[in-house]
C-alpha cells in the first residue's frame, strides 16, 4: 500500500538502525515515546531488538485509554446506570477497569452501551432513537477532540437535543511537562506523537528542549519513520543540541491543522484533569464551553464520584511514567493477561503492558531489560 | 487511539469524499481539511481526514535517506 510499503524497507532501517549505533557509542540514552500507536509499532516490528543496548525505549502516558482515571470509568458506568440513556464509547474503553466495574460487565447486566467508530456514528445513533438520551464517551487527545467538537456542531445545527458528550478529553504538552517536572522520571529525548501534532504542529512542542533540554522528535509509525526518529533524536543528545525535529513531514506542518485547532478553540477549554498515574495535571483537559451545555451531560445531569480506592498490585501508574516497566509488575502475565486484564495497560490494545505481552516478552531486548 | 491511515481519495462530493486503501473504501469526512482533491492521500483517523498527506515531501524523504546512506 502506497506511504505505508515504502517505509517498511528492511534494508533502510537496518542502515538507520547501525547508524544509530555507530553514533551513540558509549553513550547511555533513554527515549519515550508518547503514543499508544508508536508503543505497538515499536513491539511489533521489534524494534527494541534493533537498537544497542545503550538505548533504552521507555512508554509514556500516550495511551488515552490507559491514563483515563479509575473515577472518571466510574463516572461513565453512573450514566450509564441511568434510565433512558445509551452510552456509546470506543472499544477500546470496554474493559477498563474502574474501581469495581467495567463497561463491559455492566453491558453484560443489560446497560445499553454501545461501541461506535466515531463520535459522528453516535450522533447517528441519536438521530435513530429520539426518545433516548444518547451519551458519547469523549475520550482521546488533539487527535481526535476536533471529530467530537465537529459531532456537536452538527447537532446543534440539526436541532438534535438527544446528543451529548461526556468530555474526557486529555492534551498532551501538559502531560509532557508534568512527566518532565516529575524526579523520579529519566528521559534525553520523547518520540512526539505524529498524529497529535497533525492537530497542535510543530510550535506546541517548543518550550520542551528550551526550558528542559530535552530533545524531541515528531515521529510518523512505520518502522523507518521511528528509526528515523530515533537517529535525529540520538544526534541531538550526543551533539547536545536539544530541538524539535520533525521527521513525519509528510503529514505535520509546522502550525499543525489551524482548521482543526479552530473548531477544538469553539466547543471546548481547558480544565484541570486527573491521568492515571500522573494524578491532576493543570489545564491538560478540556470541558464543554457553556455556549455548547446543551450537549454536555454533566451539565443536564449532575453526577457525584466518590473517590475509592481500589487494592492491587497493579503498576500501571509507575508504567505510564516510564519509571517501571511490565517486567517489573508481580502481576504481569500471570494474574494480568489480555483475556483477564487487571489494568488499563493491558486492556487497551495500544497499552504497554498489552504490546509486551502479545509481541514476545522473551525477545533478547525485554530479555535485557530484566536483568 | 491516535491511529490514523493514509488513503487515496478517489470520489468527491461537497465535504464528503470516497477514500480507498488495498481495495477497501470508505466515507472520508473531508470539513477538517482545505482543498482536497480527487487523487490526493489523506490520513483518515475515526472517519475525518486529519490532514492531506504531501506527496512531495514523503518522496524526497525516502529518496535523501537512500542517498544519504548509499555514500556510507
Amino acid at each position: 500500500m502506497k506511504y505505508i510499503d515504502e517505509y517498511r524497507d528492511s534494508k533502510l532501517c537496518e542502515k538507520l538502525a547501525s547508524q544509530i549505533a555507530k553514533i551513540a557509542k558509549g553513550k547511555y540514552i533513554t527515549l519515550m515515546e508518547v503514543c499508544g500507536t508508536h508503543t505497538m509499532s515499536i513491539a511489533r516490528y521489534g524494534i527494541k531488538n534493533l537498537l544497542p543496548p545503550n538505548i533504552q525505549l521507555l512508554s509514556g502516558p500516550g495511551c488515552p485509554v490507559c491514563v483515563t482515571a479509575d473515577a472518571d470509568i466510574d463516572k461513565a458506568i453512573a450514566y450509564a446506570e441511568k434510565e433512558n440513556i445509551i452510552l456509546t464509547t470506543f472499544g477500546d474503553m470496554m474493559k477498563v477497569p474502574g474501581t469495581f466495574s467495567s463497561l463491559s460487565t455492566e453491558k453484560s447486566k443489560g446497560r445499553e452501551i454501545k461501541v461506535v467508530y466515531s463520535a459522528a456514528d453516535a450522533l447517528q445513533l441519536a438521530i435513530s432513537n429520539p426518545e433516548k438520551i444518547v451519551v458519547f464517551l469523549g475520550v482521546g487527545f488533539e487527535t481526535t477532540i476536533p471529530t467530537v467538537a465537529v459531532s456537536i456542531l452538527d447537532a446543534k445545527m440539526n436541532g438534535i437535543k438527544n446528543y451529548y458528550v461526556l468530555s474526557m478529553h486529555k492534551l498532551i504538552p501538559p502531560a509532557l511537562r508534568a512527566l518532565l517536572d516529575d524526579k523520579e522520571v529519566c528521559v534525553d529525548g520523547f518520540i512526539l506523537p505524529g498524529h497529535v501534532s497533525t492537530i497542535i504542529g510543530v510550535e506546541a512542542y517548543k518550550v520542551i528542549p528550551e526550558e528542559y533540554g530535552v530533545a524531541c522528535a515528531i515521529t510518523g509509525f512505520e518502522p523507518v519513520d521511528i528509526l528515523q526518529g530515533i537517529l535525529l533524536l540520538v544526534k541531538q543528545i550526543v551533539y547536545g543540541k536539544p530541538r524539535v525535529e520533525n521527521q513525519y513531514r509528510r503529514v505535520v506542518k509546522e502550525h499543525g491543522n489551524p482548521k482543526a485547532q479552530r473548531l477544538i478553540e469553539e466547543v471546548f477549554e481547558p480544565t484541570d484533569c486527573e491521568w492515571r498515574g500522573l494524578g491532576v495535571i493543570p489545564r491538560s483537559g478540556l470541558k464543554i464551553k457553556d455556549k455548547y451545555s446543551d450537549f454536555d451531560i454533566e451539565k443536564k445531569i449532575k453526577i457525584k464520584i466518590q473517590k475509592r480506592k481500589k487494592n492491587t498490585r497493579c503498576i500501571c501508574g509507575e508504567i505510564l511514567r516510564g519509571v517501571k516497566t511490565p517486567l517489573d509488575c508481580t502481576l504481569f502475565g500471570k494474574r494480568c493477561t489480555p483475556e483477564n486484564p487487571v489494568g488499563p495497560c493491558m486492556v487497551s490494545s495500544e497499552g504497554t503492558c498489552a504490546a509486551y505481552y502479545k509481541y514476545g516478552f522473551n525477545s533478547r531486548a525485554m530479555q535485557e531489560e530484566k536483568l | 487511539m491516535c491511529l490514523g491511515i493514509p488513503v487515496k481519495i478517489v470520489e468527491k462530493k461537497g465535504s464528503v469524499g470516497i477514500g480507498e486503501i488495498g481495495g477497501v473504501k470508505r466515507e472520508v469526512d473531508l470539513r477538517l481539511v482545505n482543498n482536497v482533491k480527487v487523487g490526493d492521500y489523506v490520513i483518515l483517523h475515526a472517519g475525518f481526514a486529519i490532514q492531506v498527506l504531501d506527496e512531495k515531501e514523503a518522496e524526497e524523504m525516502l529518496s535523501l535517506l537512500r542517498e544519504v546512506f548509499e555514500r556510507l
